[in-house]
């Protein structure tokens, strides 16, 4: 087992242009992301885990602009670096080869007046691969297979189809070419509980066959507990915390992410709980000091004068806390 | 007060959509430029566009004539300013009406669904089946050349109205699904204020956009049945224009220009009203598009 | 002595509410009975709180749509406050339940049109329904609705539903809602779209609300944990039928039909992590036309029995009915 990092972030800031000033959707991110693993990332609404994605996946188009920092994407040894918003093109080279990107709502992403099959050879021929209809054929069944989908699917059109179905023939579409990352975000939300679990049992089996990287994003904590090997915290576009699953949940230590895990309404348990009070900042001009200080109860003078830097209080345990819970 | 602030507004917002957007920026200025010329270039005209003789015929474009002149004794340039000004207006009207409605139509359907919704059905389904151009070709037959400008625009309307009220039904039948046509129904509010204050604002982009692409249409169709013949003919329009260079044998006799400059102006100012209308397309497109 | 005896018929009752649709396409033309039979009724003394549960597909939106008169049933009864909704013709008739029944939907973006400010809407609802008869009169009831909710009445009235964070806009989807003072609200799906951190804010509203207003809950979801969280009963469907009813302890923590203990199961819950497989269906419409029990494909107690024959409703004494043979 390498240790050699797959996704290695360096202090990215990315930032939406608009006419009111930047929005600084994330700000001085850093991570890495390892071999054989499910990465998760978390956090709320507009924290910046859909633009870290979609940054990471090389999708930065106007009025998206990579700031500053660096990416390095590691596959087989090779090295594929994004330090400008040039270099995007060294990143889009991988995608429908080693990477690929199941984006927000992607079920309603399909498209209406095609049959699955037919978006299936749309796919094959962006891979650039030659195959015959009936090889391609052969190996969509396969996919299906894993995924329990019926043949019946190839030959309908996405409106015939539930939403699970077409969020599971997306993940289908995504990883028939065994990519190397798959980036993955919120792929279960408006999908209810049952065909959640179902998706997200199948996600788990498809990393242990294809031995890749995923990296999923969802605000939902319940998801990373039950898949996620190491997950990220985010809170307005700056990292809290990063370290195993079981650990964080055992023993959070960012404040954040205490009171994020406390919120969740537990089966069984009519107790009250409690909600975060206050909602996150404006990131055009996000508050000084540490973002969120003003929510934090544990928060002391220091934190609304300096931002905390992420350090490696335990082995493969990152905060960003002045005051961590220990 | 709060009125200059809100054109202010207006305005800060339409500067910087046309700045991010470079098909829209082109298309828009070719037009705006198209638009004063075929304005208010007229009213210094120093000829009259119907009258023959006027400047010495056939002399290639020069500074005296910046586009040249024609076998008729016409300025092309003048010529021109007048052509586009009536292209444009019925351009625009043909569009304006068949779009108004195509769009009530669409909505009523859309939103009544039953017996209106059948009627409205047949109708559109019966209108887009029927092939224009031989009943133009028909129509041209039968009026020569002295068909009236306004004449022909209604004929053209009756064309167009159906692309929109189909598309508009359709657009009408998924939104009617959407939650807050409930709320607005739990907020009491009725069908017809639903349908023209809750509905007509979120497809009004893709009516004007449409707007767009029907006068592009209706240009090039009068366009097409001027060269045939079937037009105003005394009346300047990009179309007649290219009708009197073919039947002087321009391009035969080399006199080029005059059957380059209508030509070259249509195929600009089509080019010129696509690219709004795909850029205005793109960004109001109602429903998924695939990535 | 003649002792007269009223008995108040129900809050709201349903008998054999059934509705179909007919699918096209990959269904070839299949007729889906979407809401099958279903059978409801709560009763009128104290406010409860009963929620739907189910997975996407099992008819409860269409279900609330029916108690909403959005549609209209193909074949069964539904009454509320005594009286046949689904005969009323009278406008006046129509507003008035207006006034007592209404919604709030999942998505609070798209609750919303998103060219008008929301007060446009908080002021229909006030003037439109006859609740205010003037526009100071809507203003106040307004205020006082928007604060109920725990929003500021001027900062909220002028914006626009982008301006909103989603749960902030779900507390005007439930301050809207709450200005005819309705007997029943049904709210679908009110907090699956909203992040997991502020789903508790708007559950505890709805509590809050039940207590002060004495407003009745009509909860869908397909989440066990705020179902159980919040409901005084628990009504699970499947396919358009109602497996499984009873107060929301006693279902949640002693499941009779197998469904329910799937949903259970299923929940991404932090507490435990989940064992064994999920079975996810094939062609759902097969479920639907099934000739015994629509379950039986996944069911892992199933016998030939539940192939071939439809189960009835067991009735289990202290409210608790389960549609299985088991019982």
């Amino acid at each position: 087992m390498s240790e050699n990092p797959v996704i290695e972030v360096e202090n990215i800031r990315a930032y939406y242009e608009t006419r009111y000033g930047d929005v600084k959707a994330v700000d001085n991110v850093s991570f890495s992301v390892k071999l054989n693993e499910i990465f998760g990332i978390c956090g709320e609404s507009g924290c910046g885990k859909s633009t870290l994605i979609k940054v990471l996946y090389g999708i930065i188009e106007f009025p998206l602009k990579l700031v500053s920092g660096r990416i390095s994407i590691n596959i087989d040894g090779k090295s594929f670096l994004l330090k400008d918003n040039k270099d995007v093109n060294t990143i889009r080279k991988l995608w429908w080869k080693e990477i690929s990107y199941i984006p927000q709502a992607s079920m309603n992403l399909l498209n209406p007046t095609v049959k699955i099959k037919d978006q299936f050879m749309e796919i094959f021929r962006k891979m650039n691969k030659k195959i015959t209809r009936s090889e391609a054929e052969k190996i969509m069944q396969k996919s299906f297979d894993v995924l329990g989908l019926p043949k019946e699917v190839l030959s309908s059109y996405p409106h015939q189809l539930s939403g699970g179905m077409r969020q599971r023939v997306v993940i289908a579409m995504a990883t028939i070419h065994n990519p190397k990352i798959v980036y993955a975000d919120e792929p279960t939300t408006a999908l209810d509980v049952v065909v959640q679990r179902g998706i997200l049992e199948m996600i788990v089996e498809l990393q242990k066959k294809l031995n890749n990287t995923f990296v999923i994003v969802t605000h939902d904590m319940g998801i990373h507990y039950q898949i996620s090997d190491r997950i990220m915290v985010m809170y307005a576009g700056k990292v809290c915390e990063i370290g195993k699953t079981y650990e964080i949940f055992q023993k959070p230590i960012h404040p954040y992410t205490k009171l994020l895990i406390e919120s969740l309404p537990r089966l069984g348990d009519k107790s009250e709980r409690k909600s975060i009070k206050g909602e996150p900042p404006n990131l055009l001009s996000p508050p000084k000091g540490c973002r969120f200080h003003v929510r934090c109860p544990y928060a002391a003078q220091k934190c609304a004068k300096e931002e905390p830097s992420l350090l490696e209080i335990l082995h493969g345990r990152y905060v960003a806390c002045f005051n961590p819970l220990s | 007060m709060k009125r200059k602030k809100i054109t202010k507004r207006l305005v800060k917002n339409l500067l910087y959509v046309l700045k991010s957007d470079t098909r829209l920026l082109i298309g828009t200025s070719v037009l705006v430029t198209f638009m004063i010329l075929g304005f208010i270039f007229p009213y210094f005209s120093p000829y009259d566009p119907k009258r023959w003789g006027q400047v010495p015929r056939d002399i290639p474009p020069c500074l005296k004539y910046p586009l040249g002149t024609t076998s008729l004794g016409q300025d092309l340039f003048w010529l021109l300013t007048f052509a586009l000004q009536n292209s444009l207006i019925l351009g625009m009207v043909v569009a304006a009406i068949s779009t108004i409605v195509g769009v009530i139509l669409g909505l009523l359907a859309g939103y009544g669904g039953g017996y209106l919704d059948t009627i409205i059905t047949f109708f559109t389904d019966v209108f887009i089946a029927i092939p224009a151009f031989p009943i133009l070709v028909m129509l041209a037959a039968l009026f020569l050349g002295r068909i009236h400008i306004l004449m022909l625009a209604m004929v053209l309307c009756l064309f167009n109205w159906p692309w929109p009220a189909k598309q508009v039904r359709s657009m009408m039948l998924s939104l009617k699904e959407r939650a807050f046509i409930d709320t607005a129904i739990f907020s009491g509010f009725g069908m017809i204020e639903i349908i023209f204050r809750e509905i007509m604002p979120l497809i009004s982009p893709w009516i004007f956009a449409n707007f767009i692409n029907t006068v592009l249409v209706a240009i090039g169709a009068e366009a097409g049945l001027a060269t045939l013949g079937v037009s105003s003919l005394e009346e300047p329009t990009l179309g007649t224009i290219i009708y009197w260079s073919l039947r002087y044998q321009a391009m035969f006799r080399g006199y080029w220009w005059w059957i380059a400059v209508p030509v070259g102006t249509i195929t600009v100012l089509f080019i010129a009203l696509f690219l709004i209308y795909i850029s205005l397309s793109e960004r109001f497109s109602i429903g998924g598009s695939k990535k | 002595m003649v002792i007269v005896m009223s008995i108040e018929p129900p809050l709201l009752e349903t008998i054999n509410l059934t509705k179909v649709f007919k699918i096209g396409g990959i269904f070839k033309g299949a007729n889906i009975r979407a809401v099958d039979n279903v059978n409801l009724s709560i009763k009128h003394n104290e406010p409860i709180i009963l929620s739907i549960v189910g997975e996407s597909g099992c008819g409860k939106t269409t279900l609330a749509k029916l108690l909403l008169k959005i549609i209209q049933p193909t074949s069964g009864i539904i009454r509320f406050e005594g009286e046949d909704i689904t005969k009323i013709r009278k406008k006046s008739k129509i507003l008035e339940f207006k006034r007592k029944v209404q919604p709030i939907f999942q998505n609070p973006f798209e609750s919303f049109n998103p060219l008008h400010t929301v007060g446009r809407y908080l002021y229909a609802s006030a003037l439109r329904l006859k609740v205010a008869k003037s526009r100071e009169d809507a203003e106040k009831i307004i205020h006082e609705s928007l604060i109920s909710v725990g929003l500021n009445p001027d900062v909220t009235l002028n914006k626009r539903p982008f301006e909103f964070s989603g749960g902030e806009l779900q507390r005007v989807s439930i301050a809207r809602a709450l200005i005819s003072k309705p007997r029943l609200i049904i709210a679908d799906e009110p907090v699956s779209m909203l992040d997991a951190s502020i789903r508790m804010s708007i559950i505890n509203l709805f509590l809050r609300l039940k207590k002060e207003l004495n407003t009745y809950f009509i909860y869908i979801t397909h989440d066990l944990a705020t179902a159980y969280y919040i409901s005084d009963f628990v009504a699970v469907m499947f396919r358009g039928s109602i497996v499984e009813y009873g107060s929301a302890h006693d279902v949640l923590s002693d499941p009779l039909h197998p469904y329910t203990e799937i949903l259970l199961n299923s929940a991404p819950d932090v507490s435990k992590k989940w064992t064994g497989k999920m079975l996810l269906s094939g062609l759902e419409y097969k479920e639907f036309e099934s000739a015994g029990c629509k379950f039986w494909y996944r069911c892992p107690y199933t016998t030939d029995k539940c192939k071939l024959t439809r189960p009835e409703i067991r009735n289990l004494g202290n409210n608790r009915t389960v549609l299985c043979f088991r019982y």
